[in-house]
């Protein structure tokens, strides 16, 4: 298991409440002080989870053992059936898409997966889709709709691929295309950004009627890496460009592009993935179910007011200057 | 030994129109007659290239008379919504340059006896980025051509793309302009592209890809991902002319790549044929 810089002094101290724990069976005259020790891990993990900084949660967010697409699909629903291939091109293992059962709710879910150890990671290309997972996505949006499915997209992606090939095949056009057809998408749409949300590739499968985010996800415009190259040329000042940039899920809510957190086990979901999953679950359910009450000209008429209420601006009028 | 990458002659890199009598071609070296330069619409009479210009020079050559009928979005001011470092200098230092709020505007008048109204980002400020004040721009004209029901244009130069010192609300412009695009289409409202050097990111992945016809001048940068985050990201020489308008035209991705001189003809040509006295 991974863990990260900050983590290091609570697994310390959770290895010697194990330690103790086991060693108590035998001595029961050190209880008091196991409970001791106890009471100090509660306290640092308080004191730490409450104190991250933007780029701790960033790292949060792409933690490599963090639970992915495919773990929330089959954490989540009770049957699916994963399509494949965009009926142009070819398949990309970046973009899982597929047909389900949540529940009651019969479900189309599209998400971007990134792999769990090297190998896995490299054939998934690290979650970076290229233009055919982006066409495959819109497929099965696309069939969902035909057959009145609700959507479910999931979001964990650094972003698009950036290569030769993607740029070919027209990254920017599928991208655009997603956006276009999923504001008209005659079928309720709910994005969750699980994990790490990046800028345009993210976007192109998060155009929804509810946008949520995982309490540790981020979502920006740019990773910190790449602001930081731009604006100092330095791209190890990304912790200070996550600053800048107000990118973590409680951001996104005060900014309005999540409609709501999804509440996330004590240090991140990859401290209890399926206590991450369970909850997740629940949330999708509650707010597909009443999606699905809805008119769909209705639900429409919202996700486009949704869009076109984004970004602040004055007006000021000539003797203002 | 130190290794420096090739510095690859960047033909294209000037962010505005170059000062002085005798202007250097930054893509031949030649040096050029301003005079020369400016009959020729900016475009190299020795090699070809194509200056980057911004939008009140295109109206001069696009438009009939040469002078917009008017000007929209001379009052709107961008926030800074998450205080980003730098963010306002920028933007005032561009104020000053070039004397508008921010890097677009919305320009009507007629292209060969058509109304029209067209919508322009402008490099020089911030790299023609779309932030806040581009995105409701862009919803403007599109819903002024929807209520006057004429075709509507949009010129790009916006390397850019959405414009990070805005954030994820920069972001969440690439869907209001596309809301504003299947508005023009339910309306059955022409929509064309005209995509200049450089158009990237987040413009490019949004209302610039999704017009009816997608026009580009000839050299010019578009895609998604930046030549140098796809270098760093391969690890390798990217091909000669990778990106370029004509590039683009060999993949499928555009309709027509149009030198400078030719770009009002055939625009009253594409006018006329699809839009036509119908709508006149």
């Amino acid at each position: 298991m991974a863990v990260l810089d900050f983590e290091k002094p609570i697994i310390e101290l959770e290895k010697r409440v194990q330690e103790l724990t086991r060693l108590a069976e035998k001595h029961p005259e050190i209880e008091g002080e196991l409970q001791e020790i106890r009471e100090r891990l509660a306290r640092l993990k308080k004191e730490i989870y409450s104190r991250l900084s933007r780029w701790n949660r960033v790292q949060i967010a792409r933690h490599p053992d963090r639970p992915h697409a495919l773990d929330f699909i089959h954490g989540m629903l009770e049957e699916f059936v994963e399509l494949h291939g965009d009926r142009t091109l070819g398949d990309d293992p970046a973009m899982v898409a597929g047909i389900g059962r949540m529940g009651p709710i019969r479900l189309a879910v599209i998400g971007q997966e990134k792999g769990k150890n090297l190998k896995e990671r490299k054939h998934r290309n690290f979650g970076m889709p290229h233009p055919e997972g982006y066409r495959k996505a819109l497929r099965v949006m696309q069939l969902a709709a035909r057959f009145r499915l609700p959507v479910l997209t999931l979001v964990d992606t650094p972003g698009a691929y950036p290569g030769i090939e993607a740029e070919e095949r027209g990254q920017f056009m599928a991208i655009a295309r997603n956006i276009q057809e999923m504001l008209r998408l005659p079928t309720p749409i709910v994005t969750v950004v699980i994990g790490e949300g990046g800028s345009g590739g993210a976007l192109a499968i998060a155009v929804a009627d509810r946008v949520m985010g995982l309490e540790y996800s981020m979502y920006s415009v740019i990773s910190p890496e790449g602001c930081a190259s731009i604006l100092w040329r330095d791209a190890s000042r990304a912790p200070e460009a996550a600053e800048a940039l107000k990118l973590t899920a409680p951001d996104l809510l005060r900014l309005g592009v999540l409609d709501a957190l999804i509440p996330e086990p004590q240090g991140g979901a990859h401290r209890d993935p399926s206590k991450a999953i369970r909850i997740t679950r629940d949330v999708v359910l509650r707010h597909l179910e009443e999606l699905q009450s809805l008119p769909v000209e209705f639900l429409l008429q919202k996700r486009r007011a949704r869009y076109r209420s984004f970004g602040r601006f004055r007006v000021k009028t000539a003797d203002e200057n | 030994m130190i290794f420096r990458r090739p510095r690859k002659p960047r033909p294209t890199a000037q962010p505005d129109i170059p000062e002085g009598l005798w202007i250097k071609c930054p893509g031949c070296k030649e040096l050029i007659y301003r005079l020369q330069l400016e009959e020729h619409l900016w475009v190299c009479p020795q090699c070809g290239l194509h200056f980057r210009i911004p939008p009140d020079v295109y109206i001069q050559f696009l438009f009939d008379g040469g002078i917009p009928e008017e000007i929209l979005g001379m009052d709107l001011y961008a926030e800074d919504p998450l205080s980003f470092p730098q963010y306002q200098e920028k933007l005032e230092r561009a104020r000053k340059r070039t004397g508008q709020p921010d890097a677009a505007l919305v320009y009507t008048g007629k292209i060969g006896g058509i109304p029209v109204v067209l919508f322009a980002t402008d490099f020089r400020v911030l790299a023609g980025s779309m932030g806040a004040v581009v995105g409701e721009l862009f919803v403007r004209g599109a819903h002024l051509a929807i209520e006057r029901r004429t075709p509507f244009l949009a010129l790009t130069s916006s390397g850019g793309g959405a414009r990070m010192q805005e954030g994820i609300l920069a972001l969440m412009q690439m869907a209001k302009t596309t809301v504003a695009v299947n508005e023009l289409q339910d309306a059955g409202i022409l929509y064309i592209n005209l995509l200049t050097d450089p158009t990237m990111g987040g413009v490019m992945a949004s209302f610039a890809a999704l017009g009816d016809l997608l026009i580009a001048e000839p050299g010019a940068l578009l895609g998604f991902a930046g030549p140098r985050v796809i270098q760093q990201t391969i690890r390798q020489k990217l091909p000669p002319g990778f990106q370029r308008a004509e590039f683009l035209l060999e993949h499928g991705l555009v309709d027509l790549v149009v030198p400078r001189h030719e770009l009002k003809s055939t625009l009253e040509l594409i006018l006329r044929l699809l839009w036509g006295e119908n709508h006149g």
